[in-house]
């Protein structure tokens, strides 16, 4: 193929606006990794750098002593993997006798989780439901409400249905309880979806901080996110709690202190980032199924 | 004789067996109710009794009474909500962002994806990709903790502007710059995401389409518009359904998080508004605002799948 001039300005120029979107995207990123590695005075000075100058590990020392930072690990890793395992349960036990043709009244029930995608009670039924069900201040108000979505059901439904029936039929002509076919056949076939939804729903628990924020305002279960929000965001809680605060100017700024913090907490997600992108990549071409 | 009595009959075993027969069904399906029944009763429990709840939003709602002992109000809410400043401003604010956002945010990922898919250089695109998929796999509080340093006085930004002679600002505390903002930022949070779904739909055109195109002299611009472009248009018009149920809820997570106290003026929106109500327990209030906000998503939804339908029948959402 020959390329001509007014090719390669596009191409040039393209490239360039990548490249410009790309940094722009990552700058913001890299420069809280910067500053929590770097010393108060590069902190505070007018200087552009990429890397810290002076890296010192000081910021970490003190937030990683913080006692509310381990609970809230824990609280976040808590409701991580229950919210996982009773999600994938309850989402997998709806699809499947749906995605059975012969399953009664299967086209009203689908219409039931249609309609919940486009219409929904609103933020305070919800809290004075959970309220009334006696869950505030529980690890259930965290993982029950949003178990079930209407999204992932019909996701996993249709990646059911793609199984073909003759497995399922000879397999209860054979004697197995539907209970078996599902455990033992239904759900080893179906690996790569519930791969992609299990990572989708940990995710979205390990980002989670609204639920927490209105139903467990009594901080046992302060997750993660809640910690952050709270010391970072609009730091109504201090990162150095008890400590003498013109000590703390001359140690560490408030400002590395919170990106030490920022980065502790998103690690995980960091680490796991290739391998979490590659599948949630793969989830969202099994998500545009039409319903 | 005969016939008179052989009528009520049929009759009658007509209406047994459509019964029997539907009895019959349940039983041959009964392990397969029984799996059903305890997922479907979890969503029907925190999907459509929040639904039941929207009564309070025509009730005075007496915490002690309960939803069905509180006595019934109309519409009393609703004039409350319309007089009141707070609501109006609220409405205002978030029909104003959601239109920015329309304009800007949405067709971010449709751009990149058609840039992108220019590129042909793998390796650059694939980092590219990479590198822009990554904020979206971080909350809002998590972003708003990266933005809020970076941002202020002594932060990345005015540090980097300050290379082109530019003096500082505090980017996040002036209301002037707060929808900005909120746009780029969610451009920044969103766009490299969203490009997926598109990028899919580019890979996916006959190649052949393309080479004709060329031999037929078409410049880039050209076949971008008249190949690229209307292969894209079903998925954006699916896209836009989606996200046109949304319409007033225009990012409670990023502007929560973002919003100070000195641009709280410009940030309250609806569902922040909502919250306010709830944390001062002034919950029909909250519930009625709530109940507006989730109407005016429903209607725009329906009329706006009629009206693709009635373009291209089978264009719709369902």
């Amino acid at each position: 193929m020959k390329t001509t001039w007014g090719e390669r300005i596009f191409d040039g120029g393209n490239i360039a606006f990548l490249t410009i979107f790309g940094l722009t995207t990552l700058y913001p990123l890299l420069y809280i990794i910067t500053l929590s590695f770097s010393t108060p005075a590069d902190a505070m000075a007018m200087k552009f750098y990429w890397f810290p100058l002076h890296p010192t590990l000081m910021s970490y020392e003190k937030v990683l002593a913080h006692p509310d930072l381990v609970s809230s690990y824990v609280n976040t890793l808590i409701r991580t993997g229950v919210g996982i395992a009773i999600s994938l349960t309850m989402t997998a036990i709806i699809a499947y006798p749906l995605s059975r043709r012969t399953f009664p009244h299967r086209k009203l029930i689908m219409k039931l989780f249609v309609f919940s995608m486009l219409f929904s009670g609103g933020t305070i039924p919800m809290f004075l439901l959970v309220k009334n069900l006696g869950m505030l201040n529980t690890l259930w108000a965290l993982v029950l409400p949003g178990a079930v979505s209407a999204f992932n059901m019909i996701v996993m439904r249709n990646f059911f249905e793609g199984i073909p029936t003759e497995i399922i039929e000879s397999a209860r002509i054979d004697g197995a309880s539907e209970m078996r076919v599902l455990m033992r056949i239904v759900l080893p076939l179906s690996v790569p979806v519930i791969a992609v939804m299990a990572l989708w729903v940990g995710v979205a628990h390990w980002n989670q901080w609204f639920d927490a924020l209105i139903y467990t305002q009594d901080n046992r279960w302060q997750v993660l996110q809640l910690f952050l929000r709270r010391t970072v965001v609009d730091a109504t809680v201090s990162l150095t709690p008890g400590e003498d605060m013109n000590r703390i100017r001359e140690e560490y700024t408030p400002e590395s202190l919170k990106a030490a913090t920022i980065v502790a907490v998103t690690l995980p997600i960091l680490f796991l980032y290739p391998f979490i992108q590659r599948y949630f990549v793969k989830g969202i071409m099994l998500g545009s199924v039409k319903g | 004789m005969e016939i008179r009595r052989a009528m009520p009959r049929t009759g009658d075993s007509v209406r047994t067996t459509r019964w029997q027969g539907q009895w019959r069904v349940y039983k041959q399906h009964r392990a397969l109710i029984m799996m059903l029944l305890p997922g479907l009763a979890l969503f029907l429990l925190f999907s459509y009794v929040p639904m039941y709840g929207i009564i309070i939003a025509f009730k005075h709602f007496q915490i002690t009474e309960g939803i069905l002992g509180s006595p019934w109000a109309g519409w009393d809410n609703f004039e409350r909500l319309f007089q009141g400043k707070g609501f109006e401003q609220a409405l205002r604010h978030s029909v104003l962002i959601a239109f920015l956002k329309m304009v800007f945010v949405f067709p971010a990922p449709i751009v990149l994806a058609l840039l992108l898919n220019e590129v042909r250089l793998t390796w650059f695109r694939r980092t590219i990709q990479t590198v822009t998929y990554l904020p979206h796999f971080f909350s809002w509080v998590v972003l708003a903790g990266i933005l809020f340093p970076f941002l202020g006085s002594d932060g990345g930004f005015n540090k980097l502007l300050s290379l082109f002679g530019i003096s500082n600002q505090l980017w996040l505390l002036e209301p002037d710059y707060f929808y900005g903002t909120i746009v780029l930022t969610d451009i920044w949070q969103s766009a490299g995401w969203g490009s997926i779904v598109y990028f899919a739909v580019l890979a996916s055109i006959d190649p052949t389409l393309y080479e004709a195109a060329i031999a037929d002299g078409a410049s880039r611009w050209r076949r971008i518009w008249h190949i690229s472009l209307p292969s894209l248009a079903p998925t954006v018009i699916i896209m836009y359904l989606l996200s046109i149920g949304h319409f007033l809820s225009v990012g409670f997570d990023q502007i929560y998080n973002l919003m100070t106290p000195p641009t709280s003026e410009v940030g309250e929106i609806l569902d922040t508004y909502v919250l306010r109500r709830l944390l001062t327990m002034d919950y029909e209030l909250g519930t009625a605002a709530g109940l507006f906000n989730s109407t005016i998503g429903l209607t725009l939804v329906l009329v706006a799948n009629a009206l693709v339908k009635l373009y291209d029948k089978d264009r719709g959402l369902w």
